[in-house]
């Protein structure tokens, strides 16, 4: 017998009394204005921020201005200038080293600044390795809690998607708040 | 008398500022808890749709494995079963062995310290490289986590910095840290700065991710819709490990399944509320495919799982999720500290752990429980913690681990409450103890006299107070 069938075996064995799916519409948590909420909570609990859009504002001038002393800026997302393309590197040791990387995020939820940033590129080390990330978000995809959020995601074909919150974190150090510990020092979210 | 814990946390609390700031510290992280709590109106049906999406996962999970290891294959995913901790490390080592692999990094993961991997793969000279900052700078002190989520928050940062400074580390990367931060190293070397740690740890650590052959993780949950693992980490050292190596291994307790992604909604939300009292964790990764032109592995790792779910009194223990907001709130781990439990977890979720995978070495912490019941009402999934460690303790004398002393005094305690005429005497002599010196009760009650004094018998037993208060109004 496999290794596999001897443990479901026994689990099927041990199993007392089983238990039915539960109910899952209980009310959740919404916001009047899921926008703000979702603004409020990213500049606050996640340390991000947000910048928003104007008609006739330029994208690669809000990034240009967010970040003046960034000398490498890596992305894929059509109309983005960039320095390096993550479809294009060799391999993603190449893309260490980047100031900025943009990255475009589908599903932004208000009630933990979660943005859903799936790999649509060939590289998803573009979204961890920068120093700062900016993420471009449609206003008209927040939504109140991850409920909405889990109905709502697409996995892309790449296979890898995860929900960001504001920049790299940790308090391992006598508790005390530090941005910037493995991955991005910082985070803009660029709503438009 | 004493046990295994209270032995080992009374060598704890003889330093008092430690243990006050310990306390002090967990106790904030309880309180953040109760914010985020008090802020979701639906807090309640949560914890109730968490407990009860785990029940019925657990009891359904042989169904659910199967169709989450043959989605995963669909998906291209390596998929492995390990029935026990050698089982399990054989199997690391096979899938390194034929990558060649020299370096690993790896993502903090409570499963690869139950099975002792970074020993064995230690022994077969691999680098591993623990990524998460906590659990990297115990790594390199050489002791354990004395908490699953803020393994090293027992560690100052002057100990930090020694421990780095030892290393190389800061000579190496404290030049390039000062500059990111603007700062004058020499003034951040001397206020042992956490800022300035963290980035000499984060050029450490970007190094050994450039240079690592295989990435490791756990997984926070498996999906059985999807075939897709997620990991929950605030530093992004998850995604660092697996993003740039060629080999990702994932491994993961059988009991980390949950059905689809309206459970995992639910499983979200309570996570790092419950842990560190955020809202979210930064970073919630899901896997579900290799990376172009690189493997996956997931290894479903039984070790004991399936065997605890016939257990009748404890197979509830199999819907923990590893937050940590049992120990958080419990005085007794707020007060003793980590290491004061024989068992690697800690607090309540560890006793009950540690019982179920060996008693005879774990009693001990069975004592390490004041029964207040804290640990039930906030678990999010709620297991019945104390209860259960109530059961343990009911079960010790049949397991021949009762305390002789205890034992003798509950047989004569028992005499006594049997026979109410005995009693009564006993209760009318007792005021003659007043009389005696301190010394000499503190011996004949030891150890019940530590840190405190004896009690004033009174003049007159409740029992003739309250007769002659009756006769009184009579």
């Amino acid at each position: 017998m496999t290794t596999k069938d001897t443990i479901l075996n026994n689990l099927r064995r041990n199993v007392r009394e089983k238990y039915d799916k539960p109910d899952l519409s209980f009310a959740k948590l919404e916001y009047s204005d899921p926008v703000a909420a979702f603004i409020q909570t990213a500049t606050t609990a996640a340390g991000a921020k947000v910048l928003e859009m104007q008609e006739g504002d330029d994208i690669n001038e809000l990034i240009r201005k967010s970040y003046p002393d960034a000398k490498t800026i890596a992305s894929n997302v059509p109309g983005i200038k960039a320095d390096r393309n993550p479809d294009e590197v060799c391999k993603p040791q190449d893309l260490d080293g980047t100031d900025v990387s943009v990255v475009e995020g589908t599903v932004g939820c208000a009630e933990n600044a979660c943005i859903w940033v799936p790999q649509t590129m060939k590289q998803r080390a573009v979204c961890f390795i920068c120093e700062y990330l900016v993420i471009i978000l449609d206003r008209r995809n927040i939504v109140n809690n991850m409920h909405e959020a889990y109905s709502r995601i697409e996995m892309p074909e790449m296979g890898f998607g995860a929900f960001i919150s504001g920049p790299s974190k940790t308090a391992d150090i006598e508790q005390a708040l530090v941005y910037g510990a493995q991955s991005f020092c910082g985070v803009t979210i660029i709503l438009r | 008398m004493s046990t295994q814990h209270s032995k080992k946390a009374n060598i704890f609390v003889k330093d008092t500022a430690v243990v006050d700031r310990h306390d002090a510290t967990f106790w904030a992280v309880r309180s953040k808890r109760d914010k985020m709590a008090h802020e979701v109106p639906e807090w309640e049906d949560l914890r109730d749709a968490a407990s009860m999406i785990k029940k019925h996962t657990v009891t359904h999970l042989a169904d659910y494995l199967e169709k989450f290891a043959a989605n995963a294959e669909k998906n291209g995913v390596h998929v492995h079963w390990a029935k026990d901790a050698d089982e399990y490390n054989a199997i690391v080592l096979g899938i390194l062995g034929e990558h060649g692999v020299k370096k690993v990094v790896k993502s903090k993961s409570m499963l690869t310290e139950e099975c002792c991997l970074n020993d064995s793969l230690a022994a077969h000279g691999i680098d591993v490289v623990e990524t998460d900052l906590g659990e990297r700078i115990l790594q390199l002190l050489g002791v354990p986590p004395s908490h699953i989520v803020m393994p090293a928050i027992h560690i100052t940062r002057e100990q930090v910095l020694e421990c780095f400074r030892g290393h190389g580390i800061i000579e190496k990367e404290g030049r390039k840290a000062a500059e990111s931060m603007h700062g004058d190293l020499n003034t951040l070397i001397a206020e042992a700065d956490p800022t300035f740690l963290t980035r000499c740890a984060r050029y450490h650590l970007r190094d050994n991710f450039m240079t690592a052959d295989c990435g490791m993780t756990g997984a926070n949950f498996g999906i059985a819709e999807t075939g897709e693992v997620v990991v929950c980490t605030n530093e992004g050292n998850a995604d660092m490990s697996t993003s740039i190596p060629p080999l990702h291994i994932v491994s993961m307790g059988i009991e980390k399944l949950i059905p689809d992604y309206k459970s995992m909604a639910v499983f979200q939300r309570l996570l790092a509320r419950n842990g560190t009292g955020q809202p979210t964790t930064v970073y919630t990764s899901h896997f579900r495919r290799p990376r172009p032109g690189s493997e996956m592995h997931i290894i479903l790792v039984d070790n004991g799982r399936s065997d605890i779910l016939g257990n009748e009194d404890h197979w509830q223990t199999l819907k923990c999720m590893r937050c940590g907001a049992c120990m958080n709130t419990c005085p007794v781990y707020r007060r003793s500290g980590g290491y004061s439990y024989s068992y690697f977890i800690p607090g309540p979720i560890g006793i009950n752990l540690g019982m179920l995978r060996d008693s005879d070495r774990h009693y001990g912490n069975c004592s390490a429980c004041s029964l207040c019941c804290s640990c039930d009402n906030v678990c999010p999934v709620k297991v019945d913690l104390s209860s259960q460690i109530y059961k343990w303790r009911q079960q010790l004398d049949s397991m021949h681990h009762a305390d002789p002393m205890k034992k003798t005094m509950s047989e004569g305690m028992k005499i006594m409450f049997d026979h109410p005429d005995l009693y009564t005497s006993a209760l009318k002599v007792a005021p003659v103890a007043n009389h005696l010196p301190d010394w000499l009760t503190g011996m004949a009650m030891k150890p019940w006299c530590y840190g405190h004094t004896m009690p004033v018998f009174a003049k007159k037993s409740f029992h003739q107070l309250w007769k002659s208060d009756l006769k009184n109004k009579n």
